[in-house]
């Protein structure tokens, strides 16, 4: 069979870039849920957040020290196997993710270092301060990357001169039509990842007994968090859905696996989508409702799939089937929250160990639930890459050959494997050490006046043969 | 922006950040490939220590310039990545296995030879691809309307072994007149015997790829045997450099040998920026035709010049504050 380097380049990109994805999606939750828990001590000087705050600031440092490590491979991607769009857009990307790389570096330079090894140095309020301007840094990553992104999906503000794109206005590049939509929507769905990360981490604790007020003090937070955020996500990622309809409709009909422009579409809760046959079999769906949620009438037409030939049209199954992935996850957290609230009202939330067990089994899903959601996107945006105005294959490196694409794949995906076994295997032992016994504020690390990587602030030792270095 | 031009500015900026990358990456890479003929673990701990508050900040300027690369100078992303596709993968996973080495090796003991090992050959392989990249970059590249079009291993020749082999030493150099500087006792011991050998190294292959390079390109030989006669003058200076080093380990000066290597290091860059200027893609583009557009270049340039001096300030405090010995036992954990 021949290799095709499209094909393995697109499956390169998938994997690194879900790899990368987790961290970030984590971090920049766990990044505010910090600079909250500074704010919260520093009003009420009530301990039980400060060493709620240390706790997660270890987390945080070694997930934050795996982001930026697969970060870097993301930064070379672009230029190996997408050298061709990478010189077509460069005059947008190259500055954009440049500003992104600046914002990071920034940040890292002058708070980052304050937050995690400042304390007991320097002053609660500049703490505090520092904690914050970390939170403010991610979402200004996040912003940068975001706009890169969803220019690809909605391209605004530039012209194509000789096959390179020229920006017309900044501004109407950066917020183009996309962007308000798919920030709000990863913004939120990073505050849910934390809040389900927290809940089910503080969730174990308690199954344990250890830390209870603490930890009852965060679970319940997490519990409002979320009864908010979770049934608000359903909100945001509707408007999402529309903006779609309006310039991606043929995403939004693989979404639905919606093959004929027709009104009175049903929404399929199951089907197999069949691309050969552009059709669908063993549908199962609720009449009218699709047709319900994207136009707001009962009869609403929604042009179908074979609008666009089959040449143009996204892979459908997958689009179909991780759509339901992820909304699928959606439901189950908005109940997952609610029930919070339910057993709130009788007092009991903190001692029903089924409750308790369900939130330890929910970590996963935010992240699932991101991934699926991504997956979504990116591939119902297939044959482009730059949405109308260039494709996947014009964008590729023109001199890639299936033999190296398919050696980078697998060199990318051993090395992941085992340094994230490595990293996911330590940050398990950083969370299980759990808050340690004598951590209060008065106690000055000794080498507190060291420059330091994030990793060092997590104590924890790799194996059980060395003595943690903070006891 | 007549007034300026915005492609020199940019040269500058990323030339000043290749030459802060290829010094301070340098050493903690050389540290890594010296790290199995250490006297001891002792010995290995000190070495890892002298420099583990500092590499991440290192490795800062290859990203920084990797993004203002795509940013500034579009054509060398998107030329020397797909040419350097193999190079850079295993320039990644050796920057990679090395930076979880130095988190955990300290971390564990059971598991430390491990750790030992990803730390040696990641820095060994990445110094390697780096050196490659500098020989692929002598050579040329085959572009067709600014399209990279040769094969996937065509960067591998003789000349890009050997000035892959070349950084290798050269980085090994810098690693061992910084250990001569940061340790005392046996370890120092040891760094003084090495240098001078590492030294000899680093002359024999700097002497065949000064007289390799001008047969290879004709730009080359024209500088150096044609109208530009000061050109002379940087090998001349990175010769006195190493002369520097030689008498200073004989008379066992502490921080000298290092000064004086970095010394090579930049009259050697010089010598080879003013052989292929103004070309950026050899052999045909220089860095005009290598630009993005004027409008982008300005918008990254206000950003880039205001995180520029911040990192350049967090870069002096957190080698201030990391300055002197560092001893047996010490812990930087």
């Amino acid at each position: 069979m021949e290799l095709d380097p499209l094909m393995l380049s697109r499956i390169q990109f998938a994997f690194v870039v879900c790899f990368h994805t987790i961290f970030p999606v984590f971090t920049i939750g766990l990044a505010s849920y910090i600079a909250l828990l500074h704010g919260l001590f520093f009003k009420t000087q009530n301990p039980a957040w400060d060493r709620l705050a240390l706790f997660w600031t270890r987390v945080f440092a070694v997930v934050f020290a795996m982001g930026v490590v697969s970060g870097i491979v993301m930064s070379f991607q672009f230029g190996t196997n997408w050298s061709n769009f990478s010189l077509a857009a460069s005059n947008f990307i190259g500055p954009v993710l440049s500003y992104e790389v600046v914002t990071a570096f920034f940040l890292e330079a002058a708070f980052l270092g304050i937050l995690l090894f400042g304390r007991g140095k320097v002053p609660e309020g500049v703490h505090l301060f520092a904690a914050t301007m970390v939170a403010v840094g991610t979402f200004i990553s996040a912003f940068w990357i975001l706009a890169a992104n969803s220019w690809m999906h909605t391209p605004a503000g530039v012209e194509l001169i000789d096959n390179r794109f020229h920006v017309t206005s900044w501004s109407a590049a950066i917020f183009n039509p996309s962007f308000p939509y798919r920030f709000a929507h990863m913004a939120v769905a990073s505050f849910i990842t934390g809040g389900f990360v927290v809940a089910g981490v503080s969730a174990w604790f308690l199954l344990r007994g250890r830390d209870v007020t603490a930890n009852r003090r965060a679970l319940s937070m997490c519990l409002w968090l979320l009864m908010v955020l979770t049934p608000a996500q359903a909100v945001i990622g509707d408007y999402h859905g529309l903006n779609t309809l309006e310039h991606q409709p043929t995403k939004v009909a693989a979404m639905e696996g919606h093959w004929e422009t027709s009104g009175n579409v049903p929404l399929l809760l199951f089907a197999i989508p069949d691309q050969q046959a552009q059709e669908n079999h063993f549908e199962v769906g609720i009449p009218n409702l699709a047709s319900m949620i994207l136009t707001h009438t009962l009869d609403g037409e929604i042009p179908g799939i074979s609008e666009v030939s089959p040449e143009e049209q996204p892979p459908v199954a997958l689009v179909f089937w991780s759509f339901r992935v992820m909304v699928g996850i959606g439901l189950v957290m908005i109940a997952v929250a609610f029930a919070g609230l339910l057993l709130r009202r009788r007092a009991r939330v903190y001692e029903n160990t089924l409750y308790l067990k369900v939130l330890v089994g929910m970590i996963a899903t935010p992240f699932l639930a991101v991934l699926a959601g991504w997956i979504v996107t990116e591939s119902g945006r297939a044959p482009w890459l730059v949405y109308g105005m260039m494709t996947h294959a014009e964008g590729l490196t023109p001199s890639l050959t299936g033999g190296m694409a398919l050696f980078s794949l697998t060199g990318y995906v051993l090395v992941y494997a085992m340094v994230f076994y490595a990293g996911i295997y330590y940050l398990t032992r950083v969370v299980r050490n759990g808050m340690l016994p004598h951590e209060a504020r008065a106690e000055v690390d000794p080498d507190a006046d060291r420059p330091k990587r994030p990793l060092s602030a997590a104590h924890t030792p790799f194996d059980d043969d060395v003595e943690p270095v903070r006891s | 922006m007549e007034m300026f031009d915005l492609s020199i500015i940019w040269a500058v900026i990323i030339g000043f950040g290749v030459i802060m990358y290829v010094l301070m990456d340098g050493f903690d890479l050389g540290i890594g490939i010296l790290f199995p003929f250490a006297p001891d673990e002792d010995a290995r701990d000190v070495m890892m220590n002298s420099v583990a508050p500092v590499w991440d900040g290192n490795e800062t300027w290859l990203v920084l310039g990797g993004a203002g690369l795509l940013g500034a100078f579009p054509l060398v992303y998107s030329v020397f990545l797909p040419a350097l596709y193999i190079g850079v993968f295993l320039l990644l996973a050796g920057l990679i296995f090395r930076g979880i080495a130095f988190e955990f090796r300290f971390k564990s003991r059971r598991n430390r030879r491990w750790w030992n090992r990803a730390f040696c050959w990641g820095s060994a392989v990445a110094a390697f691809a780096q050196g490659a990249v500098v020989g692929a970059y002598i050579q040329g590249f085959s572009v067709e309307n600014f399209v990279y079009t040769g094969g996937a291993l065509d960067w591998l020749t003789p000349f890009s072994v050997l000035t892959g082999l070349g950084l290798m030493a050269g980085y090994a150099l810098l690693g061992a007149t910084w250990l001569i500087m940061k340790s005392e006792g046996y370890i120092q011991e040891w760094a003084y015997k090495i240098t001078p050998m590492l030294l000899a190294a680093v002359l024999i292959v700097f002497a065949i790829i000064s007289l390799w390079t001008p047969f290879i390109d004709e730009l080359v030989w024209e500088r150096w045997f044609g109208q530009l006669r000061f050109i002379w003058i940087f090998p001349a200076l990175a010769l006195l450099c190493a002369f520097i080093v030689f008498r200073s380990v004989q008379h066992k000066r502490e921080g000298v040998p290092f000064v004086a290597t970095v010394g090579i290091y930049v009259f050697t860059y010089l010598g080879l920026i003013f052989s292929k200027w103004p070309v950026i893609v050899p052999p045909n583009y220089t860095l005009w035709d290598a630009a993005s557009a004027p409008e982008s270049q300005l918008f990254l340039l206000i950003g880039v010049l205001f995180v520029i001096p911040v990192v350049l300030t967090y870069t002096a405090w957190t080698y201030w504050v990391f300055r002197g010995k560092v001893r047996v036992g010490e812990g930087y954990h």
